[in-house]
C-alpha cells in the first residue's frame, strides 16, 4: 500500500512536470486527465483516519467522473471548437522556465516540510511536497501561459493541489463539502469554457497576449 | 567461489561477449521488420576480417590519427574495469572512481574527435563538433545520476557510496522495490545515456550512409583495418558498461551463488540489448535540433530523481 | 425556515426567470424576489439579533447548521439585499430601454456590431447572484463561505458579459481567471487552519464557533499562514491592491447595476472572509498580526486609489478606483481594532449605499452621452437635472464630506487613530482622502457644470426607475450622516464586537 502510494506520487510529480513541459495543448489535456485519475488513486491508497471506506470510495468515483471523465470531454470539445491554427506552439523558452520554475517550487516545498513538523506528521512522506508542487505548477501555468485553454487547465492543477492538501484532513462530515467543492469547480470550467468560445468568436484566437484595450 | 574469482569470469564474459551485443541488436531488428537478418555473430567475423588486413593511412594526416583508435580502446577498456561486474566489486574500486571513469571515457572521446579532426576533411569535422556537443550535453545527465545513486547510498549508509562498486552492485533495485520509488527513474535516464552514448536511434543512426545525418558514423569513414576493428570493438565495450550500469540499477542481488548472481547479470545485460533492439525498431530518429530536447528532459527526470534522494 | 427562504427565493427566481416567456413577468418576479429577499432578511435579523440578547430564546440554524447567521454577517447580508431591491427597480427601467433598442447595436467607442446576452440569462445569474451572497453572509462554515464565494463569482461573470463586445470579454476572462485563482488560496488558507487545529476538529457544522472556542490550543504558524492566504484570497475579489487589476475592468465594462452590485455588496462580502480569518486569529491571541496586515494593505490600497484617481479620464474607472480606496479603508478600520471597527462597518454600510447610487447614476450618463470619458460630458445639470443634483452630492458623500454618513465613519475611524496615538497612519489617512477628495472634485464638477456639446441631442427622461432607487439611496446616506438610528447602531456595534471592536 505504501509503495503503491509512493508510486503514485512520484507519477503525480512526474506529471506536473511534464505538464510544464508540454508545448501542446492536447497532450496537456490528457496529463490534467491522468492527474485528475491520480488523484482518486490518492485519495483511496493514503491512511485514511476517521474517514469511512464508503466516503472515500463515492468521493473518488466523483473524482474520477468530474476530474478524469467531464473534464478532458469538455476541454478536447473546446480544443475541438476553437480549432486554432497548427502554428500556435508557445515558444520554447517560457517551457524551459517553466520547467525549472517547477523544479524551484519542489525543492521549496520539501525544504518547507523540513520546518513544520506538523506536516511530517499529518502527512504520509512526500505527500505534501508533492501537493505543493502541483499547486505552484497551477500557478506557474495560469501566469505563463498566454492561452486561454492553458490558463483553465492551470487553475484545475492549482485546485487539484489544494485538494491534495486537504486530504489527510477529510473526515466523514466534510464529504458535502468536498463534493460542493467538486461542482463548483466544475461549473467554474464550464463557465470558462463557454468564455473562451466568446473569446474565440470575438478575437479570432485565444490568446489573451491580445487583451490589451483595457489599460489606465 | 570467491568475489574476485567471480569479477575475473564476469570481466572475461564482458571481453568476449561483448561484440554479441550489436548481434543482437540487428537481430531483433530484422525481426520486427520480417527480414531473417545477418548472422548474431556477424561482428565476430566483421573483427577477425579487419585484424587480418592492413590499414591505409592518409598521407596528410599524422600521429595522431592513427593513435585514436587505440586510445579509445584503452580508456573504454580501463572505464569497464572501474565497474563492478556481475553483483561483485571491481578491485579498482576506489571512493570518486566514479569521476574517473566518466572521465575516461570523455578523454577516449576526445582522441576519437583529435584523429577525426586530423584528417582535415569537412565531413569528419561536421561528425566530430556533433559528437563534441551532444556528449558535452549527456555528461551532467550522466553525473546527476551518479549523484543521486551516491547519494542513496550515503543515505542508507553503505561503505564507499561514493564508488561505482557500491552504486551498481544491487542496492538501487532493493530501494527502488522499497520506499523510494523515484530511483526508478534513473534506468530511464541511464538507458536515454546509453542510446546517446552508442549512436543508436533516435538520436542517431547507425546503419546509415547519408554523411549529412550521420553523428559518430562520420567521424570513422577514413579508419581502415585494424584501427577500424579496435573502434568497433571499443564501441561494443562502451554498449557493454552502459549495459552493465542499468544491470547494476534494475537486478537485485538474490542469487547466494556469486556466478549465478553473475550469470543473472548477464543475462540482463542481454536484455537490455533487446530493449534496444525494440526500441530502435518502434522508433524514428528524432531531429537534430530535438536532441538537446531529449537531454534536458532526461536531465530534468535525473535532478528530480537526485531532488527527491537527497531531500526527503 | 425564514433562513432556508433567503437561499430559495433567489434561487426560484432564478427558475422562473428561465421560464418566464414574456418580459414583464420577468421583471415583475425580479421585484417580487427582491422584495421577499428584503423582507425575510429584516425578519432573520430581528430574530437573531434578539437570539443573540436573549439566551432563553433558541437560535436560527438551517441544513443542519451550515446557516447560522450573527449579527456581523446579517450587516452585509441586509446590505446586500437592500441593494439589490435598488439594483432590480433600476433594471427594470434599463431592460426596458434596451429592448426598445435595435437588437444589432453599435459599440460607441469603435462603431463595431455587438449584441446583448439574452435578458432571461442575465436575470436568472442577476437571481443566482443574490443566493450565493446570501450563502456567504449567513453561513459560519468557512467552506461553505468559500463556496458561496466562488459562486458569486461564476454567477456574475455572465453578467459582466452582458453587452458582448470585445473589452467586455476581455474584463469578464480577467475577472474570471484572477478571482478564481485568488479564491483558490483562500481555500488554502482555510486548509491551513484546518491543519492548525489538528486533530480537533468541529462537531457539527459551525465551524466558527469551534474555531473561536478553540483558538488557544491551535498552533500559531498554522494560523498565521492560513490567514495571510485567507487575505491574499479573499483580498483579491474585494480588490485590496495590490491585487486589484480585475476590478476598475470589470467595473467599467459591466452593466451599471451589475457594477453597483459588485461594488456595493460583493465586495463586502469578500471582505466577510477576511473578517472570518480575523475574528480567529483574534481568539487566538494573534490579533496584532492579522491587524497590522489589514493596516498595511489597507493604507497601500488606499495610495493605490489615489494614484489612480488623479487624472482619471474614465468616469467608470474613476469610480472603481474609489472602491479600491474604500475597501482600504474598512481594512484599515477593521485592523486597527477598538472603536475604529464600529466606523469600519458604519462606513461599509455607507459607501455600499453610496457607491450603487454613483454607479447607478453613471448609467443614466452613460446611456444619454454615450461616451465613458469625464472630458466629454459636460453640461449634466441643463439635461438631466436630477441625476446632476444627485451626482454632485453622491461626489460629496463618497469622498467624505459633511454632513454624509460617510464623513461620520471617517471621521470615527480617524479619532480612534488619534485615541490610540497612531500619528503616522492618521497623517498617512488624511493626506490620502486629501488627494483623492481634489483629484474626484475635477471630473465630477466638470462634468456637472459647463454647456452640453451639441453633440448630445434633447433631454433625457428621468423617470422613477432610473432616478427613484438613487435618489432612496441618497437620502439613506444623508440620513445616516445626521443621525444613526438606535436600533442600527445597536445592530452595528454587535457586528463590530464580533469582529474585534
Amino acid at each position: 500500500m505504501s509503495l503503491l502510494l509512493q508510486i503514485a506520487i512520484v507519477l503525480l510529480l512526474l506529471g506536473n512536470l511534464a505538464m510544464l513541459a508540454a508545448r501542446r495543448l492536447e497532450p496537456r489535456i490528457t496529463l490534467v486527465a491522468l492527474q485528475g485519475a491520480l488523484l482518486a488513486a490518492l485519495l483511496l491508497l493514503a491512511p485514511h483516519n476517521g474517514g469511512h471506506l464508503l466516503h472515500s470510495l463515492l468521493l473518488a468515483a466523483a473524482i474520477i467522473a468530474i476530474k478524469a471523465v467531464s473534464f478532458p470531454l469538455l476541454l478536447r470539445r473546446t480544443l475541438r471548437k476553437v480549432s486554432f491554427t497548427p502554428h500556435a506552439v508557445s515558444a520554447s523558452k517560457d517551457h524551459k522556465f517553466a520547467v525549472l520554475a517547477g523544479m524551484a517550487g519542489l525543492i521549496f516545498s520539501l525544504w518547507l516540510e523540513t520546518r513544520l513538523p506538523l506536516a511530517q506528521a499529518l502527512y504520509p512522506p512526500l505527500l505534501f511536497p508533492a501537493a505543493l508542487t502541483t499547486l505552484f505548477a497551477g500557478l506557474i501555468m495560469v501566469v505563463g501561459r498566454n492561452r486561454a485553454l492553458g490558463q483553465v487547465m492551470g487553475y484545475l492543477v492549482a485546485e487539484n493541489g489544494i485538494f491534495l492538501l486537504s486530504m489527510p484532513l477529510m473526515v466523514e462530515s466534510s464529504t458535502w463539502f468536498e463534493l460542493s467543492l467538486l461542482l463548483d469547480v466544475f461549473v467554474a470550467v464550464f463557465v470558462m469554457g463557454i468564455a473562451i468560445n466568446h473569446i474565440n468568436e470575438t478575437f479570432e484566437s485565444i490568446d489573451v497576449g491580445r487583451f490589451c484595450s483595457l489599460r489606465d | 567461489m570467491s568475489a574476485f574469482a567471480t569479477y575475473c569470469c564476469s570481466l572475461i564474459a564482458a571481453l568476449v561477449l561483448a561484440p554479441l551485443l550489436p548481434g543482437i541488436i540487428n537481430r531483433v531488428k530484422a525481426k520486427y521488420a520480417g527480414r531473417q537478418g545477418k548472422p548474431v555473430l556477424q561482428l565476430y567475423y566483421d573483427l577477425a576480417k579487419l585484424l587480418r588486413k592492413g590499414a591505409v593511412i592518409s598521407e596528410t594526416t599524422t600521429w595522431v590519427f592513427a593513435a585514436g583508435p587505440t586510445l579509445s580502446l584503452a580508456t573504454t577498456a580501463v572505464a569497464l574495469l572501474l565497474l563492478p561486474l556481475g553483483g561483485a566489486a571491481s578491485p579498482l574500486a576506489f571512493q570518486g572512481d566514479f569521476l574517473l571513469a566518466a572521465y575516461i571515457l570523455g578523454l577516449g572521446r576526445f582522441f576519437l574527435i583529435l584523429a577525426a579532426l586530423d584528417t582535415g576533411s569537412a565531413f569528419e569535422g561536421m561528425g566530430a563538433s556533433r559528437e563534441a556537443a551532444y556528449s558535452a550535453l549527456a555528461e551532467p545527465v550522466i553525473f546527476l545520476c551518479f549523484l543521486c545513486l551516491a547519494g542513496l547510498g550515503s543515505a542508507e549508509q553503505m561503505p564507499m557510496s561514493l564508488s561505482l562498486s557500491s552504486m551498481f552492485a544491487g542496492a538501487p533495485a532493493l530501494a527502488w522495490t522499497g520506499s523510494r520509488p523515484e530511483v526508478f527513474l534513473l534506468p530511464l535516464v541511464i538507458f536515454l545515456l546509453l542510446l546517446v552514448e552508442n549512436c543508436r536511434i533516435p538520436i542517431d543512426d547507425p546503419n546509415t550512409h547519408l554523411e549529412l545525418t550521420m553523428i559518430h558514423e562520420v567521424m570513422i569513414l577514413d579508419h581502415s583495418g585494424p584501427d577500424l576493428a579496435f573502434i568497433h570493438y571499443a564501441a561494443a565495450l562502451k554498449l557493454w558498461f552502459f549495459s552493465a550500469l542499468l544491470a547494476g540499477i534494475l537486478v537485485p542481488s538474490v542469487c547466494a551463488d556469486p556466478l549465478a548472481q553473475a550469470g543473472l547479470n548477464i543475462l540482463a545485460i542481454l536484455a537490455v540489448a533487446v530493449a534496444v533492439g525494440v526500441t530502435e525498431s518502434v522508433m524514428a530518429r528524432v531531429r537534430l535540433f530535438r536532441i538537446s530536447h531529449l537531454l534536458g528532459g532526461a536531465g530534468m527526470l535525473a535532478a528530480l530523481s537526485l531532488i527527491l534522494t537527497l531531500m526527503r | 425556515m425564514m433562513l432556508l427562504l433567503l437561499l430559495l427565493l433567489p434561487l426560484a427566481g432564478a427558475a422562473a426567470m428561465l421560464l418566464a416567456g414574456r418580459s414583464p413577468l420577468r421583471h415583475a418576479a425580479l421585484l417580487i424576489t427582491a422584495l421577499g429577499h428584503n423582507l425575510c432578511s429584516a425578519l432573520v435579523t430581528r430574530d437573531t439579533l434578539r437570539a443573540a440578547a436573549d439566551p432563553a430564546l433558541p437560535r436560527l440554524e438551517a441544513l443542519g447548521g451550515v446557516l447560522c447567521p450573527d449579527a456581523l454577517g446579517l450587516v452585509f447580508l441586509c446590505l446586500a439585499s437592500l441593494l439589490f431591491t435598488a439594483a432590480s427597480v433600476y433594471a427594470v427601467g434599463y431592460l426596458n430601454s434596451e429592448n426598445d433598442k435595435k437588437p444589432l447595436r453599435r459599440h460607441f467607442r469603435d462603431g463595431s456590431a455587438f449584441t446583448n446576452a439574452p435578458e432571461q440569462r442575465f436575470l436568472a445569474c442577476l437571481c443566482c447572484f443574490l443566493a450565493a451572497m446570501s450563502l456567504v453572509t449567513t453561513t459560519q462554515h468557512l467552506g461553505a463561505l468559500w463556496v458561496g464565494i466562488e459562486v458569486t463569482t461564476l454567477a456574475s461573470a455572465p453578467l459582466i458579459y452582458f453587452h458582448r463586445h470585445k473589452e467586455a470579454l476581455e474584463a469578464t476572462w480577467k475577472y474570471l481567471m484572477i478571482c478564481s485563482v485568488g479564491i483558490a488560496l483562500a481555500l488554502l488558507g482555510n486548509v491551513l487552519f484546518t491543519i492548525a487545529f489538528h486533530p480537533q476538529a468541529p462537531e457539527g457544522h459551525n465551524q466558527m464557533a469551534f474555531y473561536l472556542a478553540a483558538a488557544a490550543q491551535a498552533q500559531p504558524e498554522w494560523l498565521k499562514a492560513g490567514f495571510i492566504f485567507l487575505l491574499v484570497g479573499f483580498g483579491t475579489k474585494m480588490g485590496l491592491a495590490p491585487l486589484h487589476n480585475w476590478l476598475p475592468d470589470a467595473h467599467s465594462q459591466a452593466p451599471s447595476l451589475v457594477s453597483a452590485l459588485l461594488s456595493g455588496a460583493l465586495l463586502n462580502c469578500a471582505f466577510l472572509g477576511i473578517l472570518r480569518g480575523h475574528q480567529v486569529l483574534r481568539a487566538a491571541g494573534l490579533g496584532d498580526f492579522s491587524g497590522s496586515l489589514l493596516v498595511f494593505f489597507g493604507l497601500l490600497s488606499m495610495a493605490t486609489a489615489a494614484v489612480f484617481i488623479v487624472g482619471q479620464g474614465h468616469y467608470k474607472r474613476m469610480l472603481a478606483y474609489s472602491s479600491v480606496e474604500h475597501m482600504g479603508i474598512l481594512a484599515l478600520g477593521v485592523g486597527l481594532g477598538g472603536a475604529a471597527v464600529f466606523g469600519a462597518m458604519l462606513h461599509a454600510v455607507c459607501h455600499s449605499l453610496t457607491k450603487c447610487m454613483l454607479f447607478l447614476l453613471a448609467g443614466n450618463i452613460l446611456a444619454h452621452y454615450h461616451t465613458l470619458s469625464s472630458y466629454d460630458v459636460r453640461g449634466l445639470r441643463w439635461c438631466m437635472p436630477a441625476t446632476a443634483a444627485l451626482w454632485a452630492g453622491g461626489f460629496l458623500a463618497i469622498t467624505g464630506s459633511p454632513p454624509f454618513g460617510l464623513f461620520v465613519s471617517e471621521f470615527s475611524i480617524l479619532h480612534s487613530m488619534i485615541s490610540m496615538e497612531r500619528w503616522g497612519v492618521a497623517c498617512l489617512y488624511l493626506l490620502l482622502l486629501g488627494i483623492i477628495f481634489v483629484g474626484m472634485s475635477v471630473p465630477f464638477l466638470r462634468m456637472v457644470q459647463g454647456a452640453t456639446p451639441p453633440a448630445v441631442k434633447g433631454a433625457f427622461r428621468e423617470d422613477i426607475f432610473n432616478v427613484g432607487p438613487c435618489a432612496a439611496l441618497g437620502v439613506l446616506v444623508l440620513v445616516l450622516g445626521l443621525f444613526v438610528p438606535g436600533w442600527l447602531g445597536a445592530f452595528l456595534r454587535q457586528a463590530a464586537i464580533l469582529a474585534g471592536g
